[in-house]
């Protein structure tokens, strides 16, 4: 038997059975959709529709139909893939590093989390691809023997990192994910009465029947995955920082990107875990396994990696005027103050200011308040990318190359096209899969459920 | 376990994790061969109840990982400093070692990678795990809330099976 401490808060309310988490974590897929998700639904899924037209137009066309110029030859392809791999290491942080760290209020929000991450890290693979333009060709990213002699891809640069570092994450992700869905699946599979759910369930459930060797392993497997996610997700924000980092930029040229990177990727990707369980626990009806504590805990995970967002941001500051360099100083002098200050300022207020509000307990509890929040920083997290991307680039060295980007509708489309792709991967799956991990959460229930709880008598037996 | 003995199995029922565990005990020190225990969720404890060995399962993913690190090493040695060096951006290009630094995420990522696939394809063979698979549990609702026992039957199992709190008992 294993107690908890009673001054611990429950993280499932309620007078909940091992039958009760099942019956509820089945219900969205056994029910019908509520009218909420089909309005969801068909706003995302135009979005995605209309994205992929101005994919289909930029391929046929080429990337003349962007707003990229000879000076801005990255804007808002990139600054979208790096803010789409950030969002996607949230999930990652919580179902990895809070498992090493024996967290379980993770249990409740990490099958989601994790989903987030593989359908966020799809949307940003998207934009190098297309950027490429000849997507037809885009095989040429991996070392593969050719007709061109020995013409190999070149291991030194950090682009190519990137290819081996975005493809390990996502494929790493997918079966971790998938590892822990298999005991999920099975249950949906066992209680199944339509022979064509019990079907497709049988098979994504891939015949697991939680033998007590299957579970040792089960067990092992899911701790050394954590292991080797944990300093993957911390790997791969890195490599994409060196993409800026290791070229001669100024505004790029910085060893401060690595962790600065890191950071921001977790608070972003927090902020967009927010945003999705504050949705999913009222469309679903989960509040009890979802509760304010979980949301608490994330509130004050965003506000600690706001702040070392905002630390960042100073010390580049500090460092351009300390450095000496007079490009180095202009540069963020000018992304302070010059023709894209706007970007700067809202960058500064959504990320370093407006987190810092979570200090108050009453609005870090507020699930409105922190609704909001959440969707301001991840408007902040986009403008940080667009700040650092394009106001390093559109005043180059010589000011006869001084230009200014502004996006076409294709830009836009795109962009809102991954954001209804992302969404449209988001619905299915909160329709088709658990969205709680309730093997795991089980496992809880008699230390941290709310009526167990009080049943323990102050002795600690029963 | 004994998975060779083929005498008839007894199938029986638990609602409670810790009475599951407390019988696992019980039936062990009476003598009776438990052949599987299945249940929804993991019981902690189960497997040393059971006299189950520890996985080796890390074992073969850090074996994986040290796989993954070699075919690192051979495609950067081969590609960038063997088959067609090249000047990039002044790095030195004669000998890997030299050249290795700016290998280091290559070297992590296809560890990582090997490791990770490797065993999770291990996990799944060994546990016979695939898509389309026949359920392994006998009875549904091990899935859910309820627990199973299975013993190879011997004279007075039932009665041990129902004392140790099994809640249904049926022969297989």
């Amino acid at each position: 038997m294993h107690y908890e401490s009673k001054v611990r808060e429950p993280l499932i309310l309620g007078d909940k059975s091992y039958t009760d988490i099942t019956n509820d974590v089945a219900r969205p897929i056994e029910t019908k959709a509520p009218r909420l998700w089909w309005i969801a639904f068909s706003i995302a899924l135009t979005m995605m529709l209309w994205g992929f037209g101005c994919i289909a137009y930029t391929i046929g066309t080429g990337i003349g139909v962007w707003g990229l110029n000879k000076t801005v030859g990255w804007a808002w392809d990139i600054t979208n893939f790096v803010w789409w791999v950030g969002i996607g290491h949230a999930g990652t942080l919580i179902s990895a590093v809070l498992l090493l760290f024996r967290q379980k209020w993770r249990m409740a929000i990490n099958r989601s989390a994790e989903a987030m991450t593989i359908f966020s890290v799809i949307q940003a693979g998207l934009f190098p691809l297309i950027h490429m333009g000849r997507l037809w060709l885009a095989y040429w990213v991996f070392p593969f023997p050719n007709q061109y002699g020995s013409l190999w891809v070149n291991f030194n640069s950090p682009l190519l990192w990137d290819v081996f570092a975005i493809s390990t994450y996502l494929t790493v992700s997918t079966v971790f994910w998938y590892t822990g869905l298999i005991p999920d699946f099975a249950m949906i599979r066992d209680r199944a009465i339509n022979p064509l759910q019990k079907h497709i369930y049988r098979i994504l459930s891939f015949g697991w029947g939680g033998k007590a060797k299957a579970w040792q392993r089960f067990e092992e497997v899911s701790l050394v995955l954590a292991g080797l996610a944990t300093p993957l997700v911390l790997s791969v924000h890195t490599i994409v920082s060196m993409d800026f980092a290791t070229s001669v930029i100024p505004g790029w040229h910085t060893t401060i990107f690595p962790p600065y990177f890191v950071a921001g990727a977790i608070f972003s990707g927090f902020a967009m875990v927010q945003t999705l369980l504050l949705i999913v626990r009222k469309i679903f009806k989960m509040e009890d396994y979802i509760t304010i504590q979980h949301i608490e805990m994330m509130n004050i995970v965003i506000m600690v990696t706001g702040s070392i967002v905002g630390v960042a941001y100073i010390t580049e500051l500090f460092i351009a005027w300390y450095s000496g360099v007079e490009y180095e100083q202009y540069a963020f002098l000018n992304r302070a103050t010059g023709p894209y200050w706007w970007a700067y300022w809202s960058m500064m207020t959504c990320n370093v200011f407006s987190p810092q509000f979570m200090w108050i307990k009453r609005l870090r509890t507020n699930l409105i308040f922190t609704f909001l929040i959440s969707i301001v920083v991840n408007i902040g997290m986009w403008f940080e990318r667009f700040v650092i991307i394009v106001t390093s680039l559109h005043r180059d060295y010589l000011p006869s190359s001084w230009a200014m980007f502004s996006p076409t509708f294709v830009d836009i489309g795109i962009f809102l096209g991954t954001i209804g792709f992302f969404f449209v991967l988001f619905l299915l799956y909160a329709r088709t899969f658990p969205v709680i991990a309730q093997a795991e959460l089980k496992t809880i229930l008699k230390s941290s459920g709310d009526s167990q709880k009080q049943h323990h008598d102050p002795n600690g037996t029963h | 376990m004994a998975h060779t003995d083929s005498s008839p199995l007894i199938r029986a029922i638990y609602t409670d994790d810790d009475v599951v565990l407390s019988a696992v005990k019980t039936l062990r020190e009476k003598g009776m061969k438990i052949k599987e225990v299945y249940s929804p969720f993991p019981i902690h404890g189960l497997d040393k109840a059971l006299g189950l060995k520890e996985t080796r399962i890390a074992m073969a993913a850090f074996i994986y990982g040290l796989f993954g690190l070699t075919v690192a090493i051979t495609l950067t040695a081969y590609t960038m400093n063997f088959d067609w060096p090249q000047n990039i951006g002044g790095k030195p290009s004669m000998t890997w070692g030299m050249n290795m630094p700016a290998f280091v995420p290559i070297l992590f990522e296809l560890t990582v990678f090997f490791a990770a696939h490797l065993m999770v394809w291990t996990f799944m063979i060994i546990n016979g795990l695939y898509p389309g698979a026949k359920e392994q549990n006998p009875d549904p609702r091990t899935t859910d809330d309820h627990f199973m026992i299975e013993v190879h039957a011997v004279k007075g199992a039932v009665d041990v099976l129902k004392a140790s709190g099994a809640k249904e008992i049926s022969e297989a």
